[in-house]
């Protein structure tokens, strides 16, 4: 980890600094979803018969389903029918061959967020595969990856080009009707990553998304399938940032991993969409379903996260323990300040023999955020010999804030061995004042000792992602400690 | 280079100190000794800027301005240093980074580039062969897990990478081995400079011995009863403090 005092200057006076809005024309629908919402969405990206009917099974069953109210987060409700289901960047109808051909308006938003796609891309050597709105609209290194066999292309584009990859896996790890939110993404999914490797292929880079969402009143609803053949090894980052809005937006992704036998997946996460102001007025609803399934013997999926964004987070990124010796993970740092309201965790779900699975878990909140952990470690009858072990730690910065866990265990075989830890802690003003004295700024200080709290986690995530998602951490903090 | 005039202090509503004068020049150690609760830690922490102590009268003066004035971060970059009696635990962060940017925020306020990590890492390994300290030191996390000593020490290598000009040093020989005290108080000899004065809190004379003082202050109930030489302290390990007590009623 780099020593990143030096650039907390430049950034500790602005605002949310993704917080512009990109003047491009969109081709949308009005407000409202019925049936023909989800024909329309089907026939303007050309979907095959089997999709369309797939979608509409799933916004039937959505019709019968009641949002869920367990969650500790407390929202206004979300009219549904005021939120416009699709919306394309008009540019795009042609499709850009290459950068150049991309609007210039777009690039220059990517530019103001940091992300210069054609020199930063090339650098990092990782490839981006950007959406915006609801349509990939650049894809770089592809013909690298298509070397190595890989598949990294829009969603929309692999159901075209390999419907037969989309419709074996597509629903195969979060089903139609796991929950309220995955229905309604399954019925209105507008885009999103596909990724392939095939048997034995080491992805030869990371791959990396940016989402963003843009247009008002916009539903966000990507859709990311990863399938790792046996063998086969990738690492996949998905960021995201959004524009300051008053409403607030929807997003309801849905993210299935799956891996063979001896295949890994490294799924890595910097959430930073618009929080709201500090009486929580705008911000994003992040209701999103993440789940790998490790299918084969001795495969791993390692989810980690940093959720710093959104003003309602309900997510628990998930791995189903099939194949024997499977291996899950799951580091998350999420933070909540201001009004923010987090209720985030995982599940474990040891299946296969001598599974083992790992959940390292750093809340912090501040202001008046509210944090909950919630995670379930369950051990089905035929895991002989599962393993888990659980560490959940949470910072308070104030005394208006909150955290709470809430761990599930559920054994079902005796010969299962879980650890569980937990803590919950306040920066001390000894830890203050000592590094105070040693001449380090006050809120260089707290930065300090959160980048310590949340070092577990951050050495997990790709090296330019630590140090963009120790940035997060501190903007996202910015005026949190007097 | 410190000149404390009339300090009254009190913690939590209590008066602690109650009227310190109190000079030091430029290049000289001064010892602070005094019995339990004297209120010699709270001094080095009103020093400090430390929160929760409230100056109730008198000034303090350091290189001709306001001391009091400052926040704890100013007066480190003026060069104000406490060595702590319990240094703090700050687990997952790295010594190195910690004392990176300490030494870069201090170098900031000089107005002098930030050292890079090539540059930050010659001068730490520099100071840890003078201080005859092992690198592994470095490499752990801020305190987390450290012996008394190893704490001690990190404290003497902060020192000496700062370069203070007023170093304050809170009782920094207690629940020390012998060894240790050495390697502490050999560490403060080679920081003794002209342009660099000490304050030097202890209960005990031990550590004098090492670190031989220019002037010795007894503080008790939150003044200061007698100022000698060095031969102050020998009377004091002698004789105990008692004595002092009833002369000064």
């Amino acid at each position: 980890m780099s020593s990143s005092t030096e650039t907390i200057q430049e950034i500790a006076d602005q605002a949310y600094s993704a917080g512009f809005v990109t003047d491009i024309e969109s081709e949308q629908l009005p407000p409202g979803l019925n049936e023909d919402t989800v024909r329309f969405i089907s026939a303007k990206k050309k979907e095959p018969e089997w999709l369309l009917e797939w979608r509409l099974d799933a916004y039937q069953k959505w019709l019968g389903m009641v949002e869920p109210t367990w969650a500790h987060v407390r929202y206004p409700t979300i009219d549904y029918q005021d939120i416009i289901y699709f919306s394309a960047p008009k540019s795009n109808a042609d499709g850009p061959k290459s950068l150049d051909e991309v609007d210039p308006e777009l690039l220059a938003t990517y530019e103001k967020l940091g992300i210069p796609l054609h020199e930063r891309a090339a650098l990092a050597g990782v490839a981006v595969d950007a959406v915006f709105d609801s349509v990939s609209v650049a894809t770089t290194f592809k013909d690298r990856l298509s070397d190595a066999g890989v598949i990294f292309c829009s969603f929309s584009e692999a159901v075209t080009e390999h419907p037969e990859l989309v419709k074996k896996y597509l629903g195969s790890v979060v089903p139609v009707t796991d929950n309220y939110f995955a229905a309604l993404n399954s019925a209105v999914f507008s885009d999103g990553s596909f990724v392939y490797i095939p048997k034995g292929v080491r992805c030869p880079m990371e791959l990396s998304t940016y989402f963003r969402i843009n247009a008002a009143k916009t539903g966000q609803f990507e859709r990311t399938l990863i399938i790792a053949e046996e063998g086969s090894h990738v690492s996949y980052l998905e960021g995201c940032t959004a524009p300051m809005r008053d409403e607030n937006q929807l997003h309801a992704a849905i993210v299935e991993l799956v891996a063979f036998d001896n295949a890994e997946i490294k799924y890595s996460t910097v959430q930073n969409w618009y929080p709201g102001d500090e009486d929580g007025k705008g911000g994003i609803y992040n209701f999103v379903t993440k789940r790998g399934k490790c299918a084969g013997h001795h495969s791993k999926i390692s989810w980690t996260q940093v959720e710093t964004g959104s003003a309602i987070t309900w997510k628990y990124p998930s791995c189903i323990l099939q194949g024997d010796h499977s291996v899950g993970e799951f580091y998350s740092v999420a933070l909540s300040n201001n009004m923010q309201q987090a209720d985030t965790g995982t599940k474990m779900i040891h299946v296969g023999k001598n599974t083992s699975s790992t959940i390292v878990s750093k809340g912090i909140s501040a202001g008046k955020g509210i944090q909950t952990y919630r995670g379930l470690v369950k051990i089905m009858k035929s895991a002989e010999g599962a393993r888990n072990y659980t560490q959940c730690d949470s910072l308070l910065l104030g005394d208006q804030c909150r955290a709470d866990t809430v761990p599930y265990v559920e054994i079902r075989n005796n010969t299962a061995q879980l650890e569980h830890e937990a803590s919950t802690s306040k920066i001390s003003d000894d830890q203050l004042f000592y590094l105070t004295q040693r001449g380090i700024d006050p809120e260089d200080a707290v930065n300090l000792i959160i980048n310590g709290f949340c070092k577990a986690v951050f050495k997990e995530l790709p090296m330019e992602f630590a140090v963009e998602a120790q940035k997060l951490l501190e903007v996202s903090l910015e005026g949190a400690v007097g | 280079m410190l000149q404390v005039n009339n300090l009254h202090a009190s913690v939590e509503g209590k008066a602690i100190l109650q009227g310190i004068d109190l000079t030091i020049p430029a290049g000289e150690v001064h010892a602070i000794m005094g019995p339990n609760g004297s209120g010699k830690s709270t001094l080095a922490h009103v020093l400090a800027g430390r929160e929760g102590y409230d100056v109730t009268e008198g000034t303090v003066t350091y290189k001709g301005e306001d001391l009091l004035g400052l926040a704890p971060e100013e007066r480190a970059r003026e060069g104000v240093f406490l060595a702590f009696q319990y240094p703090v635990e700050i687990p997952g962060v790295s010594n190195k980074l910690f004392l990176k940017t300490a030494v870069n925020a201090i170098r900031k306020h000089r107005g002098e580039e930030p050292l890079d990590a090539y540059e930050f890492l010659t001068k730490l390994r520099a100071i840890l062969a003078e201080l005859g300290m092992e690198e592994k030191l470095v490499s752990r996390e801020l305190n987390t897990g450290f012996s008394g000593g190893e704490k001690k020490r990190n404290e003497m290598l902060q020192m000496a990478l700062l370069e203070p000009s007023l170093a304050v040093m809170d009782e920094t020989d207690s629940g020390l081995d012998i060894d240790a005290l050495r390697a502490v108080a050999d560490g403060v000899n080679k920081l003794r400079a002209h342009d660099r004065s000490f304050l030097v809190v202890t209960h005990y004379q031990r550590l004098l011995e090492y670190v031989v003082p220019d002037v010795v202050h007894v503080l008790m109930d939150g003044r200061i009863v007698r100022s000698g030489g060095h031969e102050l302290a020998l009377e004091l390990e002698e004789r105990g403090y008692d004595w002092l007590r009833e002369e000064a009623n």
